[in-house]
Order: C-alpha cells, then structure tokens, then sequence
C-alpha cells in the first residue's frame, strides 16, 4: 500500500514535468515550423510583430544576456558565500553563527520584486550618475548576486557539515593550521556538496525573472560593456507575452524552450564536472 | 495496478494540462472585458460603478493590449475588446463605441532645461543620431531613450507618427506599461520617453518630476487632445460583436458611453468626448 502511494506520487511528479516539456513544445512548435529553429539563432534582431515573414527572432543576444547575468552573480556570490559558510562553520561563536544563519535565511526568503525594487530606485539612479543610463548588466548582476548569495551561504554551510570530524582531527593531529584544514582537508571533502550549492544558486539566478526585467533595461543586445542594458530570456517571456499573439506568441515559447535548454546543458556540464572532481 | 496507476498519473494532468481546467459552474453573471492597459484603469472604475448599480454582476477587466482585445472580442473569449487606437480596415467586422480620446506624449525629467523638440530631434533621438541633450539644446549629458515593448499601441502609433521603423530605434531602456515609464523617467534626469497623456498628466500634478513637451508647437493637454489640435492623438474604442451574447453588454455599453463616466475619464486625465 505504501509502495503505491509512493510510487504514484513520483509519478505524479514525473507526469508534471514531462508534461510541462510537452506544453511548451506543443505552443513553440508553429514557430518552430514556419520560422525554422535557425532563424531563432541567424537573425540579428529581435522584432517579432512582422511574423513569420517579416519579423525577425534573434534569440543570441538574450541568452548571451541571460548566461553573462549568471555568470557575473556567481562570480560574486560563490566566493562570498563560501567565506560566509566557512566564517559560520569554523570561525564565529556558535551565538553569532546561529543568527548569522537567521540572516541569511530571511535574506533568502525575501520576494524577487522587492530586491527588483530596490533595484530600480536605488541602485540603477547611482549607476546612472556614474553611467548613465543606470539600467544595465551590472545592476542586474549585482541584484542577482544579492538574491542568491543566501542560497549559496546556506548550502555550502551545510555541505561543510557533513565533513567527518575524524577528517578535522587527523589535520589536527598532522599539525595543520586551521587555514590549512581548511583548504586542504574540508572544502576538498565538501566539494560534491558546494557543487551542489552553486548548481541550484545559478539555476536561481538564469531563472530570475522580476528583479532582472526591473533592473536590466531590456534592451535586446548583445552586452558589449557591464553598463550596457540587456534582456534576459525570462524577461523577454515576461514583457511581452501578455501583448503577444500568434507567431510572436509561439516565438516567446521558444524562449522558454531555449531556457530549458541552457538549463539542461548547465546541469549536465555540472554532473560531468562534479564526477570527474570527486572521483578523482 | 501498477499499470492503471501509470496510466492515471500521465492521463489526468494530461488532459487538464491540454484542454484547460474544466469551467465548474459560475452562479453569478459575469462580464469579461479584455485589451488594452491603457484604457484598464478607467473600465476598471467604471465596473466598479457598474457593480455597485448591478449587485449581483462581476466585471473581470484584463490587460493584453488592444491587439488581445479584438481578437478576444472577436472569437468570444471577451464580451467586450479594448482598443486604444482607431480601427482598422480590417477589424470594421466588430462594432465599436468610442469611449474617450487620449493622447501620446513625450516626457522628461522636470529638471531637464529643454521645453520643446522639433519631430527631427525626436527622430534623431530615437535612431540614436542625437546622443547628448547639448544637440537638443540642453545640458552636455547623454540621453536615456526609453522606448516601448514590442505589441503595445502606443509603440505602433508613435513610430507611425515619426514615420520610424521598429528595427530604427535605439533604446537604452525598454518599458512595458506608462507607469514603468513615468517612473524611469522620474529617476533619471537625462531620460526621455512618451506614455500617454493621461498617465502623464496625472503624474505630473501629483507631484513626479516629469515635464509634458509641447508636440509641433501644440501642448499636450486634455484641451488640445480633445479640440483634435494636438497632432498625436488616439481613441480609446470599445469593441463588441455585432450582436453580443452577453445580456450585461448594452446596459455596461449604456453606462460607459453615457456622460455619468465623466468625471471618471477625467479623473484619469483622458478626455471626454462631449
């Protein structure tokens, strides 16, 4: 009886996704047909009202935008998040670091559209007096970091509690300093974890939506600089899918076609990297 | 077991997921109304009114630009369609009711020294020939063109205005509705864009430091938009099949084109016809 009940609910949640893959299939496809998956990545522009004919689908500059998004969030928030996991773990009174956690999992829990927000009359003013016009890469970059550094934090905080203890008394009992357990002991034992922990803190981020469409301009271009404006996929899905119809519609499904896809690439690459490392 | 238990799980979201979740029935009438965001906010206040006359009746007002509007109007998923511009040829199959006039302005910061541009300078401001305000004769700074998404009737009518191309523009922000403008603009002293006179207007007397620009020499008020003299004008249409189903269409119809909204559309600084 429980193995059924068991095995239906996974069911239900493999029935789900592969039906969401089904629907988002189902809608692109007339794109698909009379545009031609290459167009979507030939084109140079992005003016999807002229259809099929007239129109044109350059989706290259929007994952371009939504993949040097990530990368720039990461960049910043990986590091930071580490040394916050590793300051909870090894360094802060056990006080500190229980609130420190708290912190962090408020930060997480905040919505998408406030630090969106915030974004919008706090930070894109102060680039644009620096840079005009303000609404850019960076921004996003930075508003993004922001979002997913509590993920980061958290789960590589917890990925370094799973290291054995004996691991830590045998670097002691080597006379290793504690910099040393660290670098040579810990964070090598938790790599699969921490791999973990960056994987779902960029799956948070390319798939941000509200924060990025506030911040980020919008602009469909490839970006040429960290102040140029840019449009991710989501936010390309988002703008426009409420005034869409017919080929422009079905086009913006390939956009959530082509996330799906970035995803699936990035999960696979993250696998393929995180056996070789941990087998080693 | 094993089998039908497969069969179930794949089978139910599958049949929700492609024909939509069954519509259980709805006790009380209902009136949908679809298109343009423009035009929204005010169907939305006269629903309102609409609902306090007629308690048992709820008006659903959704946004999804004027082209949503016709379609929906026209394949029945709305009882009424909102249109902010003028009809088609090809769209004469519906029947429509013009509700009010609306304008497209440009807007600027309010601390911006220029207080006028010729249709050349928006031009060239918005193909990105003219870079720095000094060239528009303001201040040395570099302009901040916010333009709108593609699908939105204030974007087709002001390129057809300019007589400009999609593909010509070159924006450093891209907006959805007026409210994201206004506030872009209100933030960003070197910003240009255009939303509707309404919302502008509006903003501009609640205290947003936004400035209208007079467009070829006409000031972009409810006054021009309404005597016809201000050049980049529009109506706000509403539309409906031939003969609707829905009984609630020509009281609603009845009530919105009555001089009882007035007050409503000037609230919302459009202009009325009379």
């Amino acid at each position: 009886m429980l193995a059924a009940a068991l095995r239906a609910a996974a069911f239900v949640c493999g029935a789900f996704v592969v039906l969401m893959v089904l629907f988002v299939l189902r809608e692109s496809w007339p794109a698909l047909r009379e545009i031609g998956l290459s167009r979507f990545f030939a084109d140079a522009s992005w003016h999807p009202q002229g259809g099929a004919a007239a129109g044109t689908f350059g989706l290259v500059p929007m994952i371009t935008a939504s993949l040097a998004l990530s990368a720039g969030a990461m960049a910043l928030a990986a590091p930071l998040g580490l040394l916050c996991a590793l300051f909870c773990t090894d360094y802060a009174p056990p006080g500190l670091a229980a609130a420190f956690r708290r912190l962090m999992e408020v930060l997480a829990g905040i919505p998408s559209v406030v630090y969106g927000f915030w974004g919008l009359v706090v930070l894109v003013p102060l680039i644009n007096r620096w840079q005009p016009p303000g609404a850019s890469l960076l921004a996003g970059i930075l508003v993004l970091a922001l979002m997913i550094l509590p993920t980061m934090a958290l789960l590589a905080q917890t990925a370094i509690a799973t290291v054995p203890a004996d691991y830590r008394r045998g670097a002691a009992a080597l006379g290793l300093t504690r910099m040393g357990t660290l670098w040579g002991v810990v964070l090598p034992a938790a790599r699969s974890g921490l791999y973990t922990a960056a994987l779902l803190a960029v799956g948070r981020a390319i798939g941000e939506t509200m924060a990025v469409l506030m911040v980020c301009g919008n602009v469909v271009r490839s970006p040429s600089s960290l102040f140029a404006p840019v449009r991710a996929l989501t936010a390309n899905i988002a703008l426009e899918m409420a005034y869409a119809l017919d080929d422009h519609r079905s086009a913006l499904f390939v956009s959530g076609l082509m996330l799906a896809a970035v995803i699936v690439v990035l999960v696979l690459a993250a696998e393929r990297l995180n056996r070789r490392v941990v087998h080693d | 077991m094993k089998r039908i238990l497969i069969v179930a799980a794949l089978a139910v979201p599958a049949v929700v997921g492609f024909f939509g979740f069954p519509s259980w029935a709805d006790t009380s009438e209902k009136l949908v109304v679809t298109g343009s965001s423009t035009i929204a906010p005010l169907i939305a206040e006269i629903a309102k009114r609409f609902e306090q006359r007629n308690p048992d009746v709820r008006v659903d007002v959704q946004t999804g630009g004027s082209s949503r509007g016709i379609s929906d109007a026209r394949n029945g998923l709305a009882d009424i369609g909102m249109v902010s511009r003028a009809l088609k040829p090809e769209e004469t199959d519906l029947s429509s009711h013009t509700l009010a006039r609306d304008g497209i302005t440009l807007i600027v910061h309010a601390s911006n020294p220029v207080t006028a541009l010729t249709g050349e300078q928006v031009v060239g401001i918005y193909t990105g020939r003219i870079q720095s305000w000094e060239a528009a004769g303001g201040a040395d700074a570099p302009i901040t063109v916010v333009n709108k998404a593609e699908g939105r009737s204030t974007l087709e009518l002001f390129l057809g205005y300019f007589q400009l191309k999609a593909d010509e523009v070159k924006p450093s922000v891209v907006i959805g509705d007026n409210e994201q403008g206004v506030k872009i603009v209100a933030g960003n002293p070197d910003a240009i864009g255009y939303v509707s006179v309404g919302s502008a207007g509006y903003s501009a007397t609640h205290g947003v430091p936004i400035k209208l620009l007079p467009l070829d020499g006409v000031a972009a008020s409810a006054e021009t938009v309404a005597d016809g003299s201000f050049p980049l004008a529009r109506p706000l249409v509403l539309v409906t099949k031939p003969r609707p189903a829905n009984p609630l269409v020509r009281p609603f119809l009845d009530l919105a084109l009555s001089g009882e909204v007035d007050d409503l559309i000037l609230a919302l600084s459009f202009v009325p016809l009379r």
